[in-house]
């Protein structure tokens, strides 16, 4: 061998050795250094957590009748991956399936895309779950049908059939408190990424909204978790483990189903009237709550909704028709989310910063047709002129101009566009003490806190929106430069972050900027009858293990007093029983056998509907009962629904003959809801099959 | 006369001692490797095929009756002195490119994952022409540069051209398969060859050349076909495409990753039993190394072949006459190269072929071949004293 052969060799094998010195190397990074990375991914491609849903607690009222309970179920389910790998996408399969169940085959589209694959401003019907667990376009198939599907595997690839648990709201006693209850549904991404600080599993069913959302952590459960190793072809080689589903537990709440049915029929009926006398009445809240710990015995929204329609499949137009302006937006609940000028059921607010501010509540007060306050005249709601009257009367027959004559001369005080350094306020500090601008803290998801129109809320407002105003021509659209919105630009935007006049004076009589909710009017007025006590309302009492063990009491929460004394607080309840007796709400309650306190209010609001008429009054009655030792706030409230006392007061005054059990002008305390007057205080047994308590 | 009497000489010695000269190291290694090959195979098929219901040792018996064969073939190539061996060399080399033709004509070659390899024979056997092409072409060139028509010690560039030329019809074949791991590998020891051949430097440099530009203009002409352009492109970016190479790819590297530095011990992988990676018993057997010996085992296997070819290398140095040393040069280069193709794809170093390892891989072809070289180099081995 010559010398350059034998280089050569040489050569080759360091080449050689190199390159198994680099196999090695590789082999290194792989094995050793990267090896918990690999060991994740191989994890991930072979185990599959395959979720068991727990079977989710019960709710039920405060005597253990089911409002939410459980139901078998037959699902038919479509399988994403399985469909998208047909040459048509599916859309045959799916076609031939909606026809077999009787359904749109939009809706089954809609029901099996993904929200990210439907366009922006249409999503209504998506699927929010993930494209790997099976999507059910309907829970409830006619067995036979299934039966069907699933013997025909190959003429309906992708499609399947399974039991599955049903979320169901028997509606005993006709009850419906959809927006109490709320309702279950998917997770979806945005659930799972664990913005609201909760975690679930993918296939978990969870509460969307309402006491479902609200104690979801209770009622849901824990899911039973099935790790199994699972080979190329998904064929499970072995489990790793396997856990069992621990059921939810119950909620007691503090409804009664009766109770609810009755006040949920009597707002239906107050709107109902409201439109026989030509108001549109497009909503309506009606509430009842324990004024002693502050818990919700009914509470109804008007628009409602079947809650059962989740779980049966929404179709897209029923989803549309939950936020559809023309349906009065059925999914909000008024009692939490609707805003709405309080009217005179705020003078009792008046009457409290009255007697801070040193004015003799047993002295007459004059009540003329209208009054001047600065520039403009502000009148009586119907023009009257009532001469002098006591205040007791002034409130009874809802005077607006007293109250109008003592705000300005306050604001004047005050100094009126010039304010002092520190003006007294005493109308805005009593509503402050109302907790007007607060939230009620009712245990119910998406409350709106009130807007009280008070000096730090103005400035904010024309910070906001001082542009606008001092630019109106420009920014303004052409149907808003009216010669009136014209002048209120210039007014707003001259000295529009100040307390003028005409709002000190709109404020004492709940008119303006200020708005509430029906449920934070009925917290106020429950203070006013208890003797001052602000509480917390509640709508659930317990929650109860599977086996009747108490795990958690929801106790009163008081979250502050009246700023008031014992003598005004006894003053406004005389006035609100004489509202009753001798004034506006005289004919609503005439013949009642109980003696019941309240206000009514008749809030304008400015705006047009969409039909292009103007926005009728709102109806407003505020009350509690008995007058002696009170148990009840009651308050109704009809959007647009006109006179506070003839549409709410009348309705008001149904849900006390519910109540008391009155018929006519007869008590028939066998009939009552709570037949010793008062609401059950022990947690009932629970069973789904408790049955509604017949009254004779 | 002296040719003769030398000749007498040789005979003598392999036929008083048949497995004398075995040299320990190479065989020991050799040995070691296909009892953990057995294994491994077993390891990688024994539970899908259970789980669906076939025989679970179907891999296992088909791999030691292949071994089996193997070791004959190697046996019978040992005892033959190689030197006879050229003499029958232009036979061999017509024998292979006859097979080559053969694959290529429709009806009688059999096309798997794109390529037209195999020539499918009754009883669900099949050969694989390219594996043992590789042997003619090595023994082919080798006869060629080692003959000496003149005084000169070193091989001429004629004789280079006839070597390449040697080479190259089959290589050609191969192509039209196609085939490109074998075309590398056959390319690779090619170069090795005319290296140790005492050809001129030029030579070896230009080849590199060619086979660097050849390489790119092949891609960029087409003459790879798309599955050979995806498999490259999945070695450049492998989550581009999730179920077809790069998913291989991907899977591969897992599951060598995932078995740490001990392993998760013969039959034990869930990679493997899952059978997360295809072809797991051929072209990615290294992958059940990886997962269920983990690195220790793993990096002992690469520490096996090392041995070998360090070996082959000791023997290639000490043959007797430049015939047996392109022979043992020609071989080493040859499972070299092989062996980095097929563990570098695994560990996702090198493009995805389908090239088997040498000794591991479950297929018979393959097994022959590298047997055959393995008698090869003990027959140079034998020899050189």
């Amino acid at each position: 061998m010559n010398q350059r052969s034998r280089l050569s060799l040489l050569v080759v094998q360091i080449f050689i050795l190199t390159l198994m010195v680099a196999l090695l190397g590789r082999l290194f990074y792989l094995q050793v250094a990267a090896a918990p990375k690999y060991k994740d991914a191989a994890l991930s491609i072979q185990s599959r957590d395959v979720i068991n849903p727990a079977i989710r607690g019960l709710i039920v009222d405060s005597s253990g009748v089911p409002l939410a309970l459980n139901r078998v179920g037959l699902a038919i389910t479509v399988d994403r991956i399985a469909l998208d790998e047909q040459s048509d996408k599916g859309v045959n399969v799916l076609a031939r399936v909606s026809n077999l169940l009787g359904l749109a085959y939009s809706d089954v589209y809609r029901a099996t895309r993904l929200c990210g694959e439907l366009p922006k401003y249409d999503k209504a019907g998506c699927w929010t779950g993930s494209r790997y667990q099976p999507i059910p376009i309907t829970k409830e198939a006619d067995p036979e049908i299934a039966l069907q599907i699933v013997e025909r595997t190959f003429d309906y690839p992708g499609i399947g059939a399974t039991p599955v648990a049903i979320r169901n709201y028997p509606g005993y006693a006709g009850v419906n408190a959809a927006h109490e209850l709320g309702y279950v549904g998917p997770v979806t991404e945005e659930d799972l990424s664990g913005k609201n600080g909760r975690s679930y599993y993918r296939s978990e069913t969870i509460g969307k909204t309402g006491l479902e959302y609200q104690y979801d952590s209770y009622l849901r459960g824990t899911a039973g978790i099935r790790t199994v190793i699972v080979d190329r072809k998904e064929s499970i080689t072995r489990e790793s483990q396997n856990t069992k589903p621990i059921s939810g537990n119950h909620l007691v709440t503090s409804l009664d189903v009766r109770l609810q049915s009755g006040v949920e029929s009597a707002l239906s009926d107050a709107v109902r009237r409201a439109r026989a006398s030509g108001h549109p009445a497009d909503s309506g809240a009606a509430i009842v709550m324990d004024v002693r710990n502050g818990q919700i015995l009914a509470m109804a929204s008007y628009p409602t909704y079947d809650p059962n329609s989740w779980e049966k499949g929404l179709s897209v137009s029923d989803a549309r028709a939950l936020f559809s302006e023309k349906n009065g937006v059925p999914a909000l609940s008024r009692p939490l989310q609707g805003m709405f000028a309080p009217a005179s059921t705020f003078k009792s607010v008046s009457v409290v910063a009255a007697a801070n501010a040193g004015y003799n509540l047993n002295a007459t007060y004059n009540c003329p047709s209208e009054i001047q306050v600065g520039n403009r005249a502000f009148q009586n709601f119907d023009s009257k002129p009532l001469g002098r009257v006591s205040l007791k009367k002034g409130i009874a027959v809802s005077c607006d101009t007293l109250w109008y004559q003592i705000a300005f001369d306050e604001w004047l005080r005050d100094g009126g566009l010039n304010p002092k350094t520190n003006p007294n306020d005493y109308f805005f500090k009593a509503a402050q003490g109302f907790q007007v601008n607060k939230k009620t803290e009712i245990d119910l998801p998406s409350e709106l806190a009130g807007r009280l129109a008070d000096r730090t809320w103005r400035k904010n407002w024309y910070a906001e929106n001082k542009d606008f105003y001092c630019n109106y021509k420009d920014r303004a659209k052409k149907n808003q430069l009216t010669p009136f919105l014209l002048e209120l630009a210039r007014e707003n935007c001259l000295d529009g972050d100040k307390i003028r006049a005409g709002d000190a004076v709109n404020f004492s009589i709940g008119q303006g900027d200020t708005v509430i909710t029906p449920l934070k009017l009925t917290q106020m007025y429950a203070a006013i009858a208890n003797g001052g006590k602000i509480w917390r309302p509640s709508v659930a009492k317990a929650v109860v293990s599977k086996d009747g063990k108490i795990l958690k009491k929801i106790d009163a929460k008081q979250l502050g007093t009246l700023p008031a004394t014992k003598a005004t607080l006894d003053f406004l309840h005389e006035s609100l029983r004489e509202v009753v007796t001798g004034g506006t709400a005289t004919g609503a309650f005439s013949g009642f056998p109980i003696a019941i306190s309240g206000k009514t209010g008749t809030a304008q609001v400015f705006g047009k509907n969409a039909n292009g008429t103007l926005k009728a009054d709102t109806s407003w009655f505020a009350s509690y009962g008995p007058t002696q030792n009170p148990r009840y706030a009651v308050v109704m409230m009809v959007s647009q629904g006109g006179f506070g006392a003839s549409v709410s007061g009348v309705g008001v005054r149904k849900i006390y003959e519910t109540l008391f059990g009155v018929t006519g002008s007869k008590v028939d305390p066998a009939k009552a809801i709570f037949p010793d007057g008062r609401p059950p205080s022990t947690i009932p047994k629970i069973s789904p099959a408790t049955k509604v308590k017949v009254t004779p | 006369m002296s040719s003769l009497s030398s000749r007498s000489i040789y005979r003598r010695r392999s036929r008083g001692s048949v497995f004398a000269g075995f040299d320990p190291i190479l065989t020991g290694s050799v040995a070691a490797l296909l009892v953990i090959g057995t294994l491994l195979v077993y390891a990688a098929t024994r539970d899908w095929y259970a789980a669906n219901n076939l025989d679970p040792e179907y891999y296992l018996k088909r791999h030691v009756l292949n071994i089996l064969i193997g070791l004959l073939l190697a046996w019978g190539t040992t005892i033959i002195d190689y030197r006879l061996l050229r003499a029958y060399t232009p036979i061999f080399w017509g024998l292979g490119v006859l097979g080559l033709i053969i694959v290529l004509i429709p009806g009688l070659g059999a096309e798997v994952n794109g390529a037209k390899a195999w020539i499918a024979l009754p009883g669900g056997f099949q050969i694989q022409p390219a594996e043992l092409a590789k042997i003619s072409i090595i023994i082919g060139m080798s006869m060629i540069l080692s003959e000496r028509t003149h005084d000169s010690n070193e091989a001429t560039s004629r004789d280079v051209l006839q070597a390449l030329v040697v080479a190259g019809i089959p290589v050609i074949f191969i192509l039209l398969q196609p085939d490109m791991g074998t075309v590398f590998i056959i390319s690779a020891s090619v170069v090795t060859i005319i290296a140790i051949s005492g050809a001129s430097s030029r030579w070896v440099v230009a080849l590199l050349l060619i086979a660097v530009v050849g390489a790119f203009g092949a891609t960029k002409a087409g003459v790879i076909n798309s599955y050979q352009v995806n498999r490259l492109q999945s070695f450049v970016n492998p989550n581009a495409d999730v179920q077809g190479s790069g998913y291989q790819l991907r899977q591969a590297r897992i599951t060598v990753g995932s078995g740490g530095f001990l392993g998760t011990g013969l039959f034990n992988g869930p990679q493997t039993n899952g059978r997360f990676v295809p072809e797991q018993q051929t072209d990615f057997i290294f992958t059940v190394a990886g997962e269920e010996l983990g690195f220790v085992g793993s990096a002992g296997i690469l520490l096996l072949y090392l041995i070998i070819l360090m070996r082959a290398f000791s023997i290639a140095r000490r043959a007797n006459d430049p015939y047996g040393r392109l022979v043992a040069t020609g071989i080493t280069a040859w499972f070299a190269f092989q062996i980095f193709e097929n563990i570098g794809m695994t560990l996702g170093l090198m493009p995805m072929t389908g090239v088997p390892l040498p000794f591991l891989s479950y297929g018979g072809s393959s097994m022959f071949a590298t047997l055959i070289g393995f008698g090869l180099l003990q027959n140079v081995h034998a020899r050189h004293r």
